[in-house]
């Protein structure tokens, strides 16, 4: 990990102006419980910034990509603070230890996890800069802190009143208080109310600076042609036609291929088109995803490592009084974000300085300083607004990081990569291609008794540094999440599951909600078929399996509520539901669909229900559950990464197609709150509705639609 | 070549074939608009050209010589376009990528339709792909938009 000193950190906070910083160390640790009192208070450095001109700044320590932590965790500084919120503004951290993830311990974003594992640090950070304003008032009116109250960017004694501005320059001399007392919930005034966006004004200007907006004299544009097949390798590269591009400066080869160097986007790309590149497109040139789906089948009937298994399937499935089984395949899929990967790298005086949408400055770090041959501390990121993330800009190699660097290092001047949505499409990084095929033995009464689950597909983390932790046995957590553990799955006396993961020169990554993308369609949609085998109505056929699950429970029943589930609907419309748990929250989900005379399906309605513990910005929670159930909508009616001779079919939005306005279903989301651990809620609603949605489409049909994205025969 | 651009004249040395949104964006430094696909297929790179919503990425700079173009930067001063206030009031964006050109083809519509009904509001927004799925705000954006706008001119 980086080691980047906390004086180094002190001096770049000192450098930043005059005022108040906050910021400390909390030891790693799991998730935070309900109303933690911190234990330790470390040395004051910086999360939070009182300034002489009212101004509150936060520090960031993850990125914005739209999931809205620029506006939740300002509103947990802001909260223990008492400041004015209409003062607040927030900027994105540096890369530094500091700044490293509570329970992950690496600086990153991801695994819905930035609310729940800040909870107590950014209230800490907000509690800490008010004790020491009230700290700096009381030596100003000579009196006991105790007498003194806060409010609204006040320190209040009788009917003085001394502004933060006015304390903030006193206040950053003192020392950090050696312990703070956090608020009880029921004294919260921010925190748990529904909150405006403190981002918007910038985002709906055309102000808000992402990436593939960074500029400064010097910086060039470059555009990388890279092998069309996974694992090729360049061969041998003409570029004289690409140098008589007028604005193409350098043409240089990279270890992803040639890079193409200009004045601007349009000369690069120009440029690029005219280079000529001979590939060697090494083993990979075979793949073609119809038969690598066949091979998975073959696969999932042969006995892969076993992830998890309690009795004896196979005796309890050959005594079974019913068997049924089924297989689920889903394809491989690109994140797609808006914003193309781009990268702007500065090389020079033994330092390495890169402007860039990332949600891994850790390892991004590490690779650069690796590439650029300069010590992990002397490579500073400027993280800029992410047009997307989705897991897409979180990669174990720093793959859009670590090329730019090599473009820059390779060119020696200073240089943006900008990725074409093709080369963003066809760059790899999908969510894997994956089969499940599960074999479940019901008893006389149609009670699952015996369950035999096969999984196949590519390991994510299979090769990366974080292989060690999250690969036990041949088991990636990430391939099995959802079914290993689920609660149905649990009920269940005699169980196997196996994984087969098969590797391949497809690289693969988590997208919104990773395994669960998958596993929630197999296992919600086999529940279903269960449920109509045995000629029970679906809600209350999983009623009866959650029975020790109050919290899925009333996440169902809610979501049926509101869905009306039971009344009768129009002619050409039917109903279907999914309930599924993922990083830590629990989201139900009722779809309504029709299905039109081409065969095309809609979806009208999704009624969702969500349990994440405590609920922080409830208008956030609404648009990432919206959000989250419209990015699953795509993979469930549209999108899909075919691979052919090695080569990705799809390049541009014309064949990689996404929901569109038109597509969106009126969604309703009820937040139900807990007093269960908090969980997250950027990916939990992408789960659910791709089995939501298939089990509507069976309630109208009676097809059973077991390959995503869904297509009626 | 001359363009008008957010109302300013600009004489611009750059290929002819360049599309508009490299202009904007490269030789303007107008960034405000996006590249979302290259191709006319997502819409984050919509711009006003004579007052019509048009693709900038896919229309060479030789087409819009001597024409007015709007961009998000020259839409209002500060943000207090009427679809810009709607767009804050119903906290529609997230990643916000997408959001400038969203809002130039929603203020487009409002300019020509007023009333937009539902399938219009779908029809112009429908080249508008939004990742982080924002629409069901977005629709609420354009119909609050739309009912401001009504409520002001009946005062």
């Amino acid at each position: 990990m980086t080691a980047l000193s906390r004086r180094a950190l002190l001096q770049q906070s000192l450098l930043s102006g005059a005022g108040l910083f906050v910021a400390f160390h909390v030891p790693r640790k799991a998730r935070a419980a309900q109303q933690p009192q911190p234990k330790h208070l470390p040395p004051a450095n910086a999360f939070v910034r009182v300034a002489p001109d009212e101004s509150v700044t936060v520090l960031l320590a993850h990125s914005e990509m739209g999931q809205g932590i620029w506006t939740g965790l300002a509103m947990m500084i802001a909260e223990e603070l008492e400041c004015d919120w209409s003062k607040v503004r927030v900027e994105h951290a540096p890369a530094a230890p500091v700044y490293a993830h509570p329970a992950f311990g690496m600086q990153m974003t991801g695994g819905s996890s930035s609310t729940w594992s800040e909870l107590e640090r950014y209230r800490t950070a907000g509690a800490m800069a008010r004790a020491m304003l009230v700290e700096a008032a009381a030596l100003r009116w000579k009196t006991d802190p105790k007498k003194l109250r806060t409010e609204n960017g006040f320190v209040v004694h009788g009917k003085d009143r001394l502004s933060y501005g006015q304390l903030a320059v006193a206040a950053q001399a003192l020392p950090a208080p050696k312990s703070v007392r956090l608020k009880d919930r029921k004294d919260w005034k921010l925190l748990g109310k529904p909150t405006r966006r403190l981002d918007s004004p910038e985002k709906i200007t055309g102000k808000a600076q992402f990436g593939i907006d960074v500029h400064f004299p010097g910086l060039r544009t470059a555009l990388v042609a890279r092998s069309p097949v996974f694992g090729g390798k360049v061969k041998s590269f003409d570029a004289a036609k690409a140098l008589a591009v007028k604005g193409v400066e350098k043409v240089v080869e990279v270890p992803s291929g040639v890079a193409v160097i200009a004045d601007g986007f349009w000369s690069a790309k120009t440029g690029r088109d005219a280079l000529e590149v001979d590939w060697d497109p090494g083993p990979g040139a075979t793949l073609d995803t119809a038969e690598l789906l066949e091979s998975y089948r073959a696969q999932a009937r042969t006995k892969g490592p076993v992830a998890a298994e309690k009795g004896d399937t196979d005796a309890a499935l050959s005594k079974a009084a019913k068997k049924l089984v089924a297989e689920y395949d889903v394809p491989y899929l690109a994140h797609a974000t808006m914003e193309p990967m781009n990268c702007a790298v500065k090389l020079g005086g033994g330092a390495c300085e890169i402007w860039t949408g990332t949600q891994f400055q850790t390892m991004d770090q590490m690779s650069a300083a690796k590439i650029a041959g300069v010590p992990v501390e002397k490579v500073s990121i400027h993280t800029q607004f992410l047009g997307g993330g989705f897991g897409r800009r979180a990669t174990p190699s720093s793959d859009f990081v670590s090329e730019a660097v090599h473009v820059a290092k390779a060119a020696g001047v200073p240089v943006k990569t900008v990725w074409t949505r093709e080369d963003d499409m066809r760059g790899g990084y999908y969510r894997p291609l994956f089969l499940h095929r599960i074999e479940v033995g019901l008893d006389e009464k149609s009670r699952p008794v015996a369950w035999k689950h096969g999984i196949v597909g590519q390991s994510i983390l299979a090769g990366t540094p974080f292989e060690q932790f999250m690969v036990k046995n041949g088991i990636d957590a990430t391939s099995i999440e959802g079914v290993v553990g689920s609660p149905y799955l649990e009920a269940v006396p005699d169980r196997r599951v196996t994984l087969h993961s098969p590797r391949l020169p497809v690289p693969v990554l988590w997208w919104r909600s990773v395994g669960n993308t998958h596993t929630a369609f197999a296992m919600e949609s086999m529940i279903d078929e269960l449920a109509w085998a045995a000629g029970r109505d679906p809600l209350e056929f999983r009623l009866a399996l959650l029975a020790g699950k109050p919290r899925h429970q009333r996440a169902l029943k809610t979501a049926a509520e509101k869905a009306g589930w039971g009344r009768p609907l129009p002619a050409g419309r039917a109903r279907g539901m999914a309930v599924h748990e993922s990083f830590g929250s629990i989201v139900a989900q009722v779809a309504e669909v029709s299905v039109d005379e081409t065969k095309e399906i809609h979806v009208h309605k999704v009624s969702c229900a969500v349990d994440c513990g405590t609920a922080i910005n409830p208008l956030g929670i609404e648009a990432q559950v919206q959000g989250a159930m419209a990015y699953g909508l795509s993979a469930v009616l549209r999108s899909e990464i075919t691979i052919k001779q090695g080569r990705v079919e799809q390049g541009n939005f014309h064949e990689y197609e996404v929901l569109r306005l038109p597509d969106m279903p009126e969604v309703s989301v009820t937040i139900l709150e807990s007093a269960g651990k908090m969980g997250g809620i950027g990916e939990p609603a992408a789960a659910p509705i791709a089995a939501a949605v298939a089990n509507a489409v069976y309630a109208l049909t009676k097809q059973r639609l077991r390959s995503l994205p869904l297509r009626l025969a | 070549m001359r363009l008008n651009v957010n109302g300013t004249e600009r004489e611009v040395d750059a290929p002819e074939e360049m599309p508009l949104l490299w202009v904007l964006r490269d030789v303007l430094a107008l960034t405000g608009t996006k590249f979302g696909c290259g191709m006319a297929q997502c819409g984050a790179c919509t711009v006003h050209l004579d007052g019509e919503a048009v693709r900038s990425c896919s229309l060479p700079l030789s087409a819009v010589a001597g024409r007015k173009v709007t961009t998000i930067e020259g839409l209002s001063a500060d943000g207090s376009h009427p679809v810009q206030k709607a767009w804050l009031e119903q906290d529609v964006v997230q990643c916000g990528y997408c959001q400038p050109g969203q809002i130039m083809s929603a203020a487009a519509l409002l300019a020509h339709t007023p009333n937009p009904s539902d399938e219009e509001i779908d029809v112009a927004m429908a080249g508008n792909i939004c990742r982080c799925g924002t629409y069901q705000r977005i629709r609420e954006a354009v119909r609050s938009a739309a009912a401001n706008a009504r409520r002001r001119a009946e005062r």
